[in-house]
C-alpha cells in the first residue's frame, strides 16, 4: 500500500471548482514532483492533504494517508497527524515564524505537544533537529528569534519544525521559490538528504520544472484543478507527450526569439575600434577572458544598432541610439561608488561598525545596452539600484546619467533624468493603487514633463503606451484587480515606458510570474528594447533571465562586482568563485535531466 | 534594552521640558491678570500695584518662569488664588479620587474588552461575534452619562447597593470609597471596553492571517492553543496602544461623569480653576497630566519591547 493515495480528488470553495478529479501517488521515500502554474490547483491539493482549507470548502473522492481517510477524519485526528506523521514547508520563510516566539520554542512547541515531552527533552530535541538542518548551536542557539535569521536560515528553521518529529511524509510548497539560487541549491540538497535518511516520502509542489527534474523520482504535472501528466520524471520530460507538458518545458527555458544566437561575428557594420564598455569597469574578465571583452566591446551598442535599420520608421522614438560608427557616450557612468550604512546602535554613545553595502562600483551603460546585475540576495545589487534611481545617495563616488550628475543634485533638478529613467519592480500586485484606474496609473511618470499634457494628450499617451505593451486602449479605464499577473506586469512596464525613457530599471521583474507569463513579459522586453531603443539594467538572481535578454551581465558579490562581460561567456564559463557558485546553482532542465538519466545508466 | 529604557526617557523628559514652555507660555499671552482678579473691580491702583508686586507678577518673564520650574522640581505648585490654599494639596486632595478611578476604570475596561475581542475573533462571522460586536457598536455610540443615569437608577434606586454619588473620603474605611467609585468606573469603563474590544478582535484578525498562524496550525496545534500561544501576543501592540491612550483620557477627561457622581476629581478641580482665572491650578494640573501622559507613553513603549522583540533592538 502507498503512503499516500489520493483519488478523484475533487474540491469547490463557496461552489467554485478548485479541483476536478486529482489522482496521485506517493510512496514512502520517494519524491513526488507536483509542478503547475498558480491556479493550477497544487497549493490546494496540499491545503486539502492537510486539512487545513479555508471555510466553506467542499470535497469529494477520497484521500489514504498510512492507511487513514483523510476526508472523513476527526479534527481530533488531524491534530494528532499534523506535524507529527505530515510536515509541512511553506514558500515565504520571511513570515513563517512567529516574530515573538524564539526558535528554540518554535521548534519545541510541536514536539512538547504531540509527546509530551518535558520542556528540557523538547529542547533538546529541538537543539538537535536544528542542529541536522545546519542552525548548529554554537552560532544559533534557541534563544535566537526569527529577525535575527536570514531567509535562508528562517527556512531551515521551518523545515526542521516540520521534520521535528519524523514525519512520514513532507509536503513543501515551494519552499526554495522566495530564496536566491545559492540558497535554493542548499535548501533542496538538505531536503533531499532528510528524505534518504528517514525514508520519508516528500511532496514538492514547485512552479519551476526544473526543480522538480533534480529532485523529484515521479511527477505530476497540474493545470486548472486537473492532472495534466503524470510518471516518472525522466520519462515525462524527456518526451514531453502532452503538449502542455511541452509548453512547460520550452517556457522555463525562454530565449525571445529576436535575441537567439546572434554571433557578434555575423552582424555587419562593426569596426573594432568602437567605445569600450567604460573606461571606469574597474573589474577585469581573468585570463582568457580577452576576447570576450573584445566581443562586449563590439556587440552591446551595436549590434541593436545593426539589427534597427528595418524599425527605422520608428526613428522619432530611438533616443540617442548609435548610427553607423558615432562612439556615444555612456548613458549611466557609475564611478567609484560605495554605500555605507551606519552600524547598529548597541549603547548611547556607541555603534557597531558600519556595514559596506556597495563597495567601490564602478560601471557604465550605453544607450540601448540591456544589462544584467546578478548576485545572491544581500550582495548589495538593490542598494545599487537604488542609488542609480536617485532614491538613495551613495556615500561616495558619482552617478552620471544622461550627463546629469545623480548623487549631487537637488530633488527638482532631477526631473529630466527620472524622465528618462524609469523602473519597474518585482510584485505586479503591490505596485498599483488598487482604487485608481488605469489611465492614473499608467500617466503616473506624466508629472515629469516639463509641460503638463492636457487630459487628451494624456489619454493618447497612455493609449500609446497600452499599446506599446500589447494592452488594448480600452483596458485604460479598468482597475488593476480586472488584470492577470502578467498583464499587470504589462501595465508596469506601460507606466515605464509612457515617458520614453533612455534606461528602464527593472528590479526582478518577472521573478513573480509564471512561466508561460514570464516568457510572455520577457518577449516584451526585448521587443521594447528593439523598438524604442531603451536600455536596460536587469536586477536578478535569477539567470536564465539574464542568459534571456541582457548583453553583459555583472556578477555582485559583498557589494563588489566581481566579474563583468558577454552574458553568454559568464554564464558558459564563468571565473570568478561568486558567478561559478550562481552558475552551479542554478536549476537547469536539460542538465538535471542528463543527470538523472546518468544515474539510472550507472544504477543498471 | 538598556538604551532603549534610556533613550524613551530622555525624549520623556524632553517632551516634558518643552510642554513646560508651551503651558507658561499660553497662560502669560491668555488675556486676565490674576492680581486684578483676586482683588476685584473695587480694587485701587496701589493695592493692585502691592498684590502683583507681592506676587511676583511684575519680576520678568524668564525669571518667573526658572521660578515656577523651580517650585514644580521641589513639589511646590504654587498657591491657588480662589482656594488659597497650595495647589499640590488640592491636586493630592483630588488624585486620591482620581487615580482610584482611572485605575478601576481601566482594569475593567481590559477584563471586559480582552475576553470579547477575542471571543469574537475566533469565532468571526458567526452569531456571537456578530452579537458582541453589535454590543459594542452600541458601546461606543452611547454617551456614558447616560449610561451612569442608568446604572444609578439600577444600582442605587432601585436595588440601594451602592451611593448614587459623593465621594466619602478614604478615612471613612477603603471599603467606603471604593463602594463610590464603582458605579463611576463602570460607566467610564463601558465605551472604553467597547472601543478595546473592537480593536482587540480587528488586531487578532489581522494575525490571524499571517503565514505563521498556518505554520502553529501544521504543527498539529489545535485552533484555540493557536490563539493563545501565537496570535494573541502579536495582536498586542495596537491594543497596548490603545490602552495607553484611554489611561490619559481616564486622568482628567472625566468631567462629566465627575459631575454626574458628585465626585471631587481632577476634571472639576481644572474645570473650574479654568472658570475663575486661576492659572497657577491650571499650571499645576496641566503639567501634572503631561507628566502622566508621558510616563505612561514610555511605559507603553516598555511593553512593547516586552512583547515583540525586534523592537528590543531598534534603539
Amino acid at each position: 500500500m502507498s503512503l499516500l493515495e489520493i483519488e478523484k480528488l475533487t474540491l469547490s470553495i463557496g461552489n467554485f471548482p478548485i479541483l476536478r478529479g486529482i489522482d496521485l501517488q506517493l510512496e514512502k521515500g520517494e519524491v513526488m514532483g507536483v509542478v503547475g502554474e498558480s491556479g493550477s490547483g497544487k497549493s490546494m491539493t496540499a491545503l486539502t492533504l492537510m486539512q487545513l482549507l479555508p471555510h466553506g470548502a467542499q470535497t469529494g473522492g477520497r484521500i489514504t494517508f498510512d492507511g487513514k481517510d483523510i476526508l472523513h477524519a476527526t479534527e481530533a485526528e488531524m491534530l494528532a497527524l499534523r506535524g507529527d506523521d505530515i510536515g509541512m514547508v511553506f514558500q515565504e520563510p520571511m513570515t513563517a515564524l512567529n516574530p515573538v516566539k524564539t526558535i528554540g520554542e518554535q521548534v519545541a512547541e510541536g514536539i512538547r505537544w504531540h509527546t509530551k515531552a518535558s520542556r528540557a527533552d523538547a529542547e533538546s530535541r529541538a537543539a538537535a533537529m536544528l542542529d541536522r538542518v545546519g542552525l548548529p548551536q554554537s552560532k544559533f542557539p534557541l534563544t535566537r528569534y526569527p529577525h535575527q535569521l536570514s531567509g535562508g536560515q528562517r527556512q531551515r528553521v521551518v523545515i526542521a519544525i516540520a521534520c521535528a518529529l519524523k514525519p512520514k511524509l513532507l509536503v513543501a510548497d515551494e519552499p526554495t521559490t522566495a530564496l536566491d539560487v545559492v540558497l535554493q541549491k542548499q535548501i533542496l540538497d538538505l531536503l533531499r538528504d532528510l528524505v534518504d535518511e528517514r525514508d520519508m516520502g516528500l511532496l514538492l509542489i514547485s512552479h519551476d520544472l526544473a526543480v522538480v527534474a533534480e529532485m523529484a523520482d515521479h511527477i505530476t504535472i497540474m493545470r486548472h484543478g486537473e492532472v495534466i501528466e503524470s510518471g516518472e520524471t525522466s520519462a515525462v520530460l524527456t518526451a514531453k507527450a502532452h503538449p502542455y507538458t511541452a509548453q512547460l518545458a520550452e517556457a522555463s527555458a525562454h530565449v525571445p526569439s529576436n535575441r537567439r544566437s546572434i554571433p557578434p561575428s555575423a552582424l555587419p557594420g562593426i569596426s573594432p575600434s568602437r567605445g569600450d564598455i567604460g573606461p571606469s569597469s574597474n573589474v577585469q574578465r581573468p585570463l582568457g577572458a580577452q576576447s570576450h571583452q573584445e566581443h562586449i566591446k563590439q556587440t552591446s551598442p551595436v549590434r541593436t544598432a545593426a539589427v534597427q535599420s528595418p524599425f527605422s520608421l520608428h526613428e522619432g522614438e530611438m533616443p540617442g541610439r548609435a548610427e553607423g560608427g558615432v562612439t556615444l557616450p555612456p548613458l549611466l557612468t557609475v564611478q567609484s561608488v560605495t554605500r555605507d550604512y551606519a552600524g547598529r546602535r548597541t549603547g548611547l554613545f556607541s555603534r557597531e561598525k558600519p556595514f559596506r553595502a556597495v563597495d567601490d562600483v564602478s560601471f557604465t551603460v550605453h544607450p540601448g545596452q540591456s544589462v544584467a546585475l546578478v548576485g545572491r540576495s544581500g550582495c548589495g545589487k538593490s542598494t545599487l539600484a537604488r542609488m542609480i534611481l536617485a532614491l538613495d545617495r551613495p556615500s561616495s563616488g558619482s552617478i552620471t546619467f544622461d550627463g546629469h550628475r545623480l548623487e549631487t543634485s537637488k530633488d527638482r533638478d532631477l526631473r529630466d533624468a527620472r524622465r528618462n529613467m524609469q523602473v519597474v519592480f518585482q510584485d505586479p500586485y503591490g505596485s498599483f493603487n488598487p482604487r485608481h484606474r488605469v489611465e492614473r496609473l499608467v500617466a503616473e511618470p506624466l508629472h515629469l514633463l516639463q509641460t503638463k499634457p492636457s487630459r487628451e494628450e494624456r489619454r493618447a499617451l497612455v493609449s500609446k503606451a497600452l499599446d506599446d505593451v500589447g494592452l488594448k486602449p480600452a483596458d485604460m479605464n479598468k482597475y488593476p484587480h480586472e488584470f492577470s499577473g502578467g498583464q499587470r506586469q504589462r501595465l508596469s512596464i506601460a507606466r515605464a515606458v509612457i515617458t520614453r525613457p533612455k534606461l528602464i530599471v527593472a528590479d526582478e521583474p518577472v521573478s513573480a510570474l509564471d512561466v508561460s507569463i514570464r516568457a510572455q513579459v520577457l518577449d516584451l522586453f526585448a521587443e521594447l528594447n528593439e523598438r524604442l531603443g531603451v536600455a536596460y539594467l536587469f536586477i536578478t538572481h535569477d539567470l536564465t533571465v539574464a542568459r534571456a535578454i541582457t548583453d553583459e551581465v555583472m556578477v555582485m558579490h559583498d557589494g563588489r562586482i566581481v566579474e563583468r562581460g558577454e552574458t553568454h561567456a559568464i554564464l558558459d564559463h564563468p571565473q570568478s568563485d561568486a558567478a561559478k557558485a550562481l552558475v552551479a546553482a542554478a536549476p537547469d532542465l536539460d542538465r538535471a535531466l542528463a543527470a538523472r538519466a546518468a544515474r539510472i545508466n550507472a544504477a543498471c | 534594552m538598556t538604551a532603549y529604557i534610556l533613550n524613551r526617557v530622555l525624549i520623556g523628559l524632553a517632551t516634558l521640558l518643552l510642554a513646560s514652555i508651551v503651558v507658561f507660555g499660553v497662560m502669560e499671552v491668555l488675556p486676565g491678570d490674576p492680581a486684578q482678579l483676586m482683588l476685584g473691580m473695587s480694587g485701587s491702583p496701589e493695592a493692585l500695584a502691592n498684590l502683583r508686586a507681592q506676587m511676583g507678577l511684575d519680576e520678568p518673564i524668564v525669571w518667573r518662569y526658572l521660578h515656577w520650574i523651580g517650585g514644580l522640581l521641589t513639589g511646590d505648585f504654587g498657591r491657588s488664588y480662589t482656594y488659597s490654599s497650595p495647589v499640590a494639596d488640592l491636586i493630592r486632595e483630588r488624585l486620591a479620587v482620581s487615580l482610584p478611578l482611572a485605575l478601576m476604570s481601566l482594569l475593567l475596561s481590559t477584563f471586559i474588552a480582552l475576553p470579547v475581542g477575542i471571543f469574537a475573533a475566533a469565532r468571526r462571522g458567526r452569531l456571537p461575534d456578530t452579537l458582541s460586536m453589535g454590543t459594542a457598536q452600541l458601546g461606543v455610540a452611547v454617551p456614558n452619562f447616560w449610561f451612569a443615569l442608568l446604572l444609578i437608577y439600577a444600582f442605587a434606586v432601585w436595588l440601594k447597593w451602592l451611593p448614587a454619588g459623593g465621594f466619602p473620603g478614604w478615612n471613612g474605611g477603603i471599603w467606603n470609597g471604593i463602594k463610590s467609585l464603582i458605579l463611576p468606573s463602570i460607566a467610564l469603563a463601558l465605551p472604553q471596553a467597547a472601543i478595546l474590544a473592537r480593536v482587540t478582535r480587528s488586531a487578532l484578525l489581522d494575525v490571524l492571517g499571517e503565514d505563521y498562524i498556518r505554520t502553529a496550525r501544521a504543527k498539529g496545534l489545535p485552533r484555540g492553543r493557536v490563539l493563545r500561544r501565537h496570535a494573541l501576543r502579536n495582536a498586542m501592540i495596537p491594543v497596548l496602544t490603545i490602552l495607553g491612550l484611554q489611561f490619559a483620557f481616564l486622568l482628567a477627561g472625566t468631567i462629566i461623569i465627575e459631575n454626574v457622581f458628585y465626585l471631587p476629581g481632577l476634571g472639576r478641580l481644572i474645570f473650574q480653576a479654568i472658570t475663575q482665572r486661576d492659572l497657577i491650578v491650571v499650571e499645576g494640573v496641566v503639567m501634572l497630566l503631561v507628566a502622566s501622559v508621558i510616563v505612561v507613553n514610555i511605559m507603553v513603549d516598555l511593553a512593547y519591547a516586552v512583547v515583540d522583540p525586534r523592537l528590543r533592538e531598534a534603539a
